[in-house]
């Protein structure tokens, strides 16, 4: 490429056509009065149409972290296997031993979703896989954690059928398994759907790739897909409520192609193998901007741009346009000079467009060229998160609606036990998500040992090893609603413990901040208390948060969504044959409850199911016990007696148990219980740090003394076998009954049968 | 013993495939770029699941043009082992080895599941090692696998046999119920008549070990290396 020389006293210009910078422009790209002053600081001058663009885009609060750093910083973000922290790269790096590492991330596309759901389900998808071969992992696994409205809305339908199947076309394509994640259906997302999808990848550590631009004079080429004008403004649009006028926001929503994307996958371990990449980002959100400054900012470096180098999929776009596009499928890479030809090899092989389009210089600049005209000349920190970007502390105060929730108003118990159980096992929320997974291919590669609704989390094995991955995304957004903070902690708790209950001991935590606007400050009292109450529990049982994303903005006319703190999780086993799901197997073996003994009616489904919202106060949740739990599963189930093991979640115990007996529909295997009585609290009231686990009958003293060593409760309730579920003479469910409830429950209610 | 594993632009499941020969099986198994012609030395060649180009367009359309096929139509004529799975069923329909060819199934969906298939003959180089009228249940993964074949050429398709495998119950019943796609005849995979060339839709490759969802599937491969090694 020939390099332009551009004297360093020259000021950036208008593009012909653009239009004149304003304050109110300004306001409508979203910045803010004292951000236009700070501009206008930086750069000791007005800004060109094209900074102004380029500002917007950076300091949005999808880029820039502006509301939530603060926060973040209080979490855990170091210790254990953690190679790569949180925010360093594209996402966190754990140590899994064998010279292997798991990289693993979970973003949001909630706003696009809500708007095209087919495209933005789909890109969010090839988003988080992007962040994840970046690095040079190769992705072995998928999940993705769904919130909508009531399945009966005509228009909860319509987003689901096509979050489900843009999710399925963009994985399935891609050949990674979606193997896990959560789907749940409240009033509160019914304006705002979340969508968050989470990759996990694999790679030799010393291969990794770093998103940094190093080495003056080293060339910046461009790979994949060519720039159209599709998602402009896509990282501001993340960035306000949604309102009716978002809905003829398209244009903000980009377009994926799988396709390309499994050839950029391809293409990028191959280019991680040569050894010629210096550095490489992904064009994500706020794309070729982003991602040229953010490799500049991060070493100190600059960069230089010529626009007229991008492959272009239209004509006549401006520089504002092709810098704001985020047209999916695209990397920008610094090679080693010298060594270009490597990488143009690797691209022409997997049949990919490569071009230089710039160079690293090291005035800390990032300049654009186009038509030889510079059209943007901006000190590349002052554009980035942990630079120059704004920083925020954010006005709080504790929300009314937390004073009216905490009284639960007068209710009916369940009377008929078994009426009550199949009216449960056939809610949306707790009944099998079986129409949805079975649109995802959850085998390929081969490697899936533990498949969807198989276990309380998916198994993975790691390719070419006798290891294995538990992997599980969770969070009870009702629990997050009455008590941020200590539903926040549950939320971790239940993620740790749904791949303890594999016996892959938890390794790290990524999340998915899904919140309302962070400039009311009842919103954000709940966003820093649902944070502290993360970072609380992250401490206790040594997950570290390897890095995540921040939604807020999850506002539509009808209110603002529950607090909803994902969390994704990733867990080793050792040893992969040891590993369990939660499927009742054979006749005879003892069943035990273990854990805490508190259970509650408040957030429950039950409680919901009779007033439409949750209320109440939690019950009390003690992290000490959590951990010790925890290693008592993880040690149970590697010393080999264990069958099965599952976590009481929403329906509580007889859920737990039904599910236990069905969980594979063409083999199903008993239960009998034998309870004298029981309260109907106590059969379908929700409580955090419960297990219900099937041990070998000649290990059941083994167990007694694990948990009598571990000091956590453990009571022998019952042993499989028997035609279906019995609760001796209270009442029994037969596989049929718990089938059609369980197995039709989310396709009836969609309207799907 | 050599096996191939074709690889197009946007296959997927070569890996699976690659670890069943490789690694299950522990023979010599190469990798076959679209774009190569030499397919010299290879016993049998797999031509994998997956999106060959996005199959954007019909699915194995654009794949049939790549430059290997011309050697893979001569590798199949000289009679050695060619075995499609799902994507790489729909390449031999669409370049003429097979009969038929594979729509959307009749849900309109995609569907990954664990599905029983009836062995119906056992007199194949794919399926010696099967014993009369064996039932295995093995994954199907895919949005376009209702195989479709018109009045005369499905007769004659029936006629001499050429149909190895049909979807059905666990008890081994083939009918609507126990049809996932809407395959006409409940039909899941094809032979040639010189009994070389096999597609099928379902993935026998993703139920050959037994920590992942068992081994219902290997004996296609058992009967393969078996009848190669007589050879």
């Amino acid at each position: 490429m020939t390099r332009q020389a551009i004297d360093p006293n020259q000021k950036p210009v208008a593009y012909p056509g653009d239009p004149e910078v304003t304050l109110d422009i300004a306001a409508t790209l979203g910045v803010t009065d004292e951000e236009y002053t700070r501009i206008q600081d930086i750069l000791g001058r007005m800004p060109t149409w094209t900074e102004l663009g380029i500002f917007s885009v950076m300091w949005s609060e999808h880029a820039s972290y502006k509301n939530s750093i603060l926060e973040l910083k209080k979490l855990p973000r170091s210790g254990g296997r953690l190679l790569v922290g949180a925010g360093e790269e594209n996402a966190g790096l754990v140590d899994i031993g064998d010279n292997l590492a798991v990289a693993f991330k979970v973003e949001s596309h909630n706003h696009p979703s809500a708007v095209e759901p087919y495209q933005g389900a789909a890109t969010g998808v090839g988003g988080i896989l992007r962040d994840v071969f970046t690095m040079g992992a190769r992705p072995i696994a998928l999940l993705d954690s769904l919130r909508f409205g009531p399945p009966e809305d005509e228009r909860v339908r319509f987003l689901v059928d096509g979050v489900v199947r843009g999710i399925a076309d963009y994985g399935n394509c891609m050949g990674i398994p979606t193997v896990g994640g959560e789907i749940y259906f409240e009033e509160s997302y019914r304006g705002n759907p979340l969508v968050n999808a989470m990759a996990v990848g694999i790679m030799e550590p010393g291969k990794m790739m770093s998103a940094a631009a190093k080495g003056v004079g080293n060339p910046v080429i461009y790979i994949g897909s060519r720039t159209g004008r599709d998602g402009i403004h896509g990282a501001t649009f993340a960035s306000v409520e949604l309102s009716e006028e978002s809905q003829s926001r398209k244009s903000n929503v980009q377009v994926g192609d799988p396709f390309m994307e499994k050839l950029l996958l391809e293409a990028t371990l191959a280019l991680a193998d040569t050894g010629a990449v210096v550095g490489i980002q992904d064009m994500g959100a706020a794309g070729l901007t982003c991602s040229s400054s953010e490799m500049a900012a991060k070493t100190g470096m600059g960069i230089v741009l010529d626009l007229n180098k991008v492959p272009k999929r239209e004509q006549g776009m401006t520089p504002y346009e092709t810098l704001l596009s985020e047209s999916q499928e695209r990397m920008l890479l610094v090679a080693e000079k010298g060594r270009e030809q490597e990488i143009f090899d690797v691209a022409e092989h997997w049949e990919l467009q490569a071009v230089e389009i710039g160079y690293v210089t090291d005035d800390g600049r990032m300049k654009v060229m186009q038509d030889g005209l510079l059209v943007a000349d901006i000190p590349a920190n002052d554009l980035a998160l942990g630079g120059g970007a704004p920083v925020y502390e954010r006005d709080v105060e504790e929300p009314e609606y937390l004073k009216s929730v905490k009284t639960m108003p007068e209710f009916e118990e369940p009377t008929d036990l078994k009426e009550a159980a199949l009216s449960l096992l056939a809610r949306p929320n707790i009944a099998s998500k079986k129409h949805v997974f079975r649109q995802y291919d959850s085998m390929v590669r081969g490697n899936t040992k533990v498949l969807p609704g198989r276990g309380d989390a998916a198994v993975v094995r790691i390719p070419g090893t006798n290891k294995a991955l538990g992997m599980a995304t969770d969070c009870n957004g009702r629990f997050t609603y009455l008590n941020p903070r200590q539903g926040a902690a549950m939320a971790v708790a239940e993620a740790a413990r749904n791949v303890a209950c594999t016996g892959a001991e938890p390794l790290g935590v990524t999340n998915c901040l899904n919140f309302g606007n962070p400039y009311k400050p009842q919103m954000y009292w709940t966003f820093r208390e649902a944070v502290a109450g993360m970072g609380e529990a992250c401490r206790a049982l040594n997950t570290p948060v390897t890095g995540g994303n921040v939604s807020f903005y999850n506002e539509s006319p009808t209110g603002a969504v529950f607090p909803t703190p994902v969390i994704g999780i990733v867990g080793l086993a050792e040893e992969i044959e040891k590993t369990v799901g939660m499927g009742a197997t054979r006749e005879g073996d003892a069943v035990f409850l273990i854990g805490a003994d508190a259970t509650s009616w408040a957030g429950s489904e039950w409680q919901v199911m009779q007033h439409g919202q949750p209320y109440g106060e939690l019950p009390p949740f003690n992290l000490d016990l959590e951990v010790r739990l925890q290693q008592l599963i993880i040690t149970a189930i590697r010393a080999g007696y264990v069958q099965a093991a599952h976590d009481l979640a929403e329906g509580g115990l007889v859920t737990a148990a039904a599910e236990m007996c069905i969980a594979d529909p063409l083999n199903p295997q008993g239960m009998q219980l034998e309870f004298e009585e029981i309260s109907s609290l106590d059969l379908f009231g929700e409580g955090p740090s419960r297990v219900l686990i099937i041990v070998e009958p000649a290990h059941v003293d083994d167990l007694e003394e694990l948990a009598r060593k571990n000091d956590v409760p453990a009571e022998w309730i019952g042993t499989t076998g028997g035609k279906g579920l019995g609760f001796r003479t209270l009442f029994s469910l037969s596989f049929e009954e718990m089938s059609k409830a369980y197995y039709h429950g989310l396709s009836e209610a969609l309207g799907i049968e | 013993m050599k096996w191939g594993v074709l690889v197009f632009p946007g296959t997927n499941r070569d890996y699976d495939a690659y670890d069943v020969f490789a690694r299950i099986l522990g023979h010599d198994t190469r990798y076959i770029w679209h774009r190569e012609r030499d397919l010299d030395g290879l016993d049998a060649i797999m031509l994998p699941g997956g999106f060959s180009y996005g199959d954007y367009l019909r699915c194995g359309a654009i794949a049939r043009f790549s430059p290997v096929m011309e050697e893979l139509i001569r590798f199949a004529n000289s009679g050695r082992t060619v075995f499609g799975v799902c994507n790489g069923f729909q390449v031999l329909t669409e370049s003429g080895l097979l009969p038929g060819t594979l729509l959307r199934n009749r849900s309109l969906r995609f569907i990954n599941e664990d599905w029983p298939l009836r062995v119906e003959r056992t007199d194949t180089r794919f399926t010696h090692l099967c014993s009369e009228g064996q039932v295995m249940t093995v994954p199907i993964a895919h949005n376009e696998g209702n195989y479709f074949l018109g009045g005369d050429d499905l007769k004659r398709l029936e006629d001499r046999n050429g149909v190895l495998f049909r979807y059905c119950s666990p008890q081994g019943e083939v009918n609507d119920a126990s049809n996932p796609n809407g395959s006409v005849n409940n039909i899941a995979g094809v032979i040639n008549e010189a009994g070389n060339v096999l597609g099928m839709m379902p993935h026998p490759e993703n139920r050959t070990d037994p920590l992942i969802g068992g081994t219902d599937g290997l004996v296609l491969f058992e009967s393969m290396v078996a009848e190669l090694s007589q050879a």
